[in-house]
């Protein structure tokens, strides 16, 4: 069992809503529990006792079946009881089933709940309903704060730091929480973040927000240390956002040529589940300089250090804290 | 006629040399060897000519750059029996257009790369002058996806139009420019709004009126334009309006250049030269989309071309059989030819006082060309030698069995010119001479 001293400026809230208003000391603190945990998953016994007897549900409005495995998987290795909540997104109805929802969840007296949700800004929303933790799991187009993280803390492990390197997120910006929460932590710790992708999917409004905007590959790769590829949705590639995948794929999609612009050593992430031949060719994504597979085991080991902390911050009681 | 049947050089003296990309117009003469523009001007008049050179003596005549047609259907493929490759470049070369910009409108549409590659081939082989293709905004023309602007113009495509409809959708128009962006891509767009449009089958007026026939209100164009100028300044792609018809739209464009918004736009010489008046007793080759409006309408278009509100003039030349013709005005179908008559009738407006033969040259070569990203449009040194030659005060008749155009739609059987073009050249190749 590890123990750790408190860190007087470490992370010590009750919910994990985004990367938004957090420190660097705080993001910090969650990449350095994490990192305890990636040595107990790969003991053979992998448990840990810190939520034992707690609840955590998992409360996903999205269909998802990494993000929910990862956390329920965290749970359960910190010994909670772990209850997975499948919303069909046809049955929501949006505001007012998502406060009813939350509101007879609540009565379970649930220690944890991790949400995701289709539209930004519901978690938020549904975290002022409920008197346990919250942790976003993905609202809309806004945050994933836990993919952030594990992305961090993958690069950071094989980078040592994040401070000063040049990173490039590439692709469908626009709709991409991924994006978003990476954009907030890497700039945090001293990342340059550039962004890469066709006008449709990079607006100029995050020019506007002070990042680089490349429309070409060539120029946005160039000496970047991190290349970091987004999902594109497919109803997005057929003519609305994107004329089509060949198309997308020629200008867009990673692949043995276009990762020679950035750096010899630069690493390859994508935070799946990946379209193989439309934004990342199967050569590159199986490459040598792929990060994909880790960045998967990273993401147990750094769920199970949010959840951990953020129970923990709300006290034994599991009364409401601010 | 193969444009590659003859590469002796070829010195053009004598001539007054109009070519307003260098702001030349006077005395001169221009030299061509090995297909290129070796010199233009009072200096390639003075220096001579190298021994083996075939000297054209162009007294009273004018040397100008090849003109270049930006919007032009064709009908290959689809629809051979209007009008093919090889029947167009022949009117192109009698018209003194050098190269010409064929729309995807065709049967398939052109809106895959291949296509292009298809026509580009297709045309190369069977063409006396240049043809360039313009590609499909949307697939299919439908109006709701966009077509591949990054694969189209790497197989050549010069620009990405609506064709013969116009984009309803300003979502879609607004990603279309944003796409175009990344690009530098054009973005052509036909305004025109169909629901003002209606079964409307010309000009909303008192001439409708009086012939029974359901109007189109102007602002079914100006609506639209005025939607697609700020679509544009919001995207930042580069617009092209095409065909314009009334006279508010030079306005319009006046006011979003003044914005610093990427515009430019075209008219054809038939709007410039034509009136609703000239439809007559219902005479269907006058039946153009859009309409032929006022004669209001008319000057404040030409208008537009003299302050370069309006960039460039077209030819539209949209062939058309007898079957879709010869109908009530009503069923019958828009469109007119127009490449053999385009530069006469673009010199009406210089002999009316309208324009100089410099804006005229500039309205249908030099802007067109840079537009359309075109190496042409020049009579600069190193350029293709595309050149028009041509008697500004021959008079002549236009007799609809002479034209060389497979179909004979023209609206100008019968009318009277002043002006002709007596050579065309395509690479320094003789393609039309008289």
């Amino acid at each position: 069992m590890i123990t750790r001293a408190a860190n007087p400026y470490g992370f010590s809230r009750p919910h994990l809503l985004g990367i938004e208003g957090l420190s660097p000391p705080e993001i910090v603190d969650l990449l350095d529990r994490a990192e305890d945990n990636i040595e107990l998953g790969r003991q053979p016994s992998k448990k840990r006792d810190s939520l034992l007897g707690r609840t955590q549900i998992n409360l996903f409005f999205e269909n998802s079946t990494r993000t929910q495995s990862s956390f329920e998987l965290a749970g359960k290795r910190l010994g909670a009881d772990v209850m997975n909540m499948a919303v069909g997104q046809s049955s929501v109805k949006k505001g007012e089933t998502l406060i009813d929802t939350a509101v007879t969840l609540n009565a379970m007296n649930p220690d944890v709940i991790v949400v995701r949700h289709n539209a930004s800004g519901a978690i938020a929303l549904l975290a002022q309903k409920v008197d346990c933790s919250v942790v976003n799991a993905g609202d809309g187009s806004h945050e994933h704060p836990t993919q952030a993280l594990l992305d961090a803390l993958t690069i950071r492990r094989h980078k040592t730091r994040i401070d000063g390197l040049v990173v490039a997120i590439c692709g469908d910006v626009a709709h991409s929480r991924v994006a978003r929460s990476n954009v907030l932590l890497l700039t945090a710790l001293g990342a340059r973040v550039r962004l890469v992708g066709p006008s449709t999917l990079v607006p100029g409004a995050f020019r506007d927000m002070g990042l680089e905007t490349f429309t070409s590959m060539r120029d946005g790769l160039r000496d970047a240390d991190i290349v970091m590829m987004l999902r594109l949705q497919r109803e997005r590639m057929q003519g609305s956002f994107v004329p089509s995948v060949r198309e997308y794929f020629h200008y867009w999609g990673l692949d043995e040529e276009k990762l020679s612009y950035a750096k010899p050593d630069a690493l390859v992430m994508h935070p799946g589940p990946m379209n193989r031949g439309v934004e990342i060719d199967p050569a590159v994504a199986d490459g040598p300089q792929s990060l994909i597979r880790e960045q998967v085991e990273m993401g147990v080991a750094i769920r199970m250090a949010v959840l951990d902390a953020v129970v923990n911050a709300r006290g034994n009681g599991g009364e409401a804290a601010p | 006629m193969s444009r590659l049947a003859q590469t002796h050089p070829v010195w053009l003296t004598n001539a007054r040399v109009v070519d307003p990309s260098q702001g030349l117009d006077g005395p001169g003469a221009v030299l061509m060897v090995d297909g290129r523009i070796v010199a233009a001007g009072p200096s390639a008049a003075s220096n001579g000519a190298p021994e083996d050179a075939e000297t054209v003596d162009c007294r009273g005549l004018v040397v100008a750059p090849g003109l270049v047609d930006l919007c032009a259907h064709v009908g290959e493929p689809g629809h051979e029996h209007r009008e093919t490759f090889a029947s167009a470049g022949r009117a192109a070369a009698a018209g003194g257009i050098t190269t010409l910009v064929a729309m995807p409108d065709t049967d398939p549409c052109i809106d895959d790369p291949a296509l292009v590659d298809f026509v580009a081939t297709r045309a190369r082989r069977t063409s006396a002058v240049r043809v360039r293709v313009m590609a499909a905004l949307t697939k299919g023309q439908a109006g709701q996806e966009l077509t591949e602007f990054g694969l189209l113009g790497e197989a050549g495509a010069v620009g990405f139009t609506s064709g013969r409809g116009s984009i309803a959708s300003a979502q879609v128009l607004r990603r279309a420019l944003t796409y175009a962006k990344d690009f530098g891509a054009l973005v052509c767009n036909r305004p025109e709004d169909a629901t003002l449009k209606g079964s409307g089958v010309m000009n909303l007026s008192e001439t409708a009126a009086r012939l029974g026939l359901t109007g189109i209100p102007a602002e079914a164009e100006t609506t639209v334009l005025a939607r697609d100028l700020r679509l544009a300044r919001l995207a930042g792609g580069r617009y092209h309006a095409s065909l314009l018809s009334a006279a508010e739209a030079p306005g319009l464009m006046a006011w979003a250049k003044d914005q610093g918004i990427t515009a430019t736009a075209s008219v054809s010489a038939a709007h410039l030269t034509l009136n609703e008046m000239d439809i007559g007793a219902y005479r269907t080759f006058f039946k153009l989309s859009p309409p032929l409006r006022s004669d209001a309408d008319r000057r404040a278009l030409v208008d537009g071309v003299k302050t370069g509100a309006i960039d460039v003039i077209v030819s539209g030349h949209d062939p058309q059989d007898v079957e879709t013709k010869r109908l009530p005005f009503a069923e019958a179908a828009d469109g007119a030819i127009g490449l053999e008559t385009f530069l006469a009738a673009g010199l009406r407006l210089v002999h009316d006082g309208s324009l100089t033969l410099t804006r005229l040259i500039e309205a249908m070569a030099t802007r067109p060309a840079e537009i359309a990203g075109l190496d042409a449009g020049t009579l600069k040194a190193g350029a293709p030698a595309d050149v028009v030659v041509f008697n500004p005060e021959e008079p002549w008749v236009l007799n609809a069995k002479d034209i060389l155009s497979k179909a004979k739609n023209t609206p100008y059987d019968g009318a009277r010119f002043t002006g002709r073009v007596r050579r065309t050249y395509v690479g320094g190749a003789l393609v039309f001479g008289l």
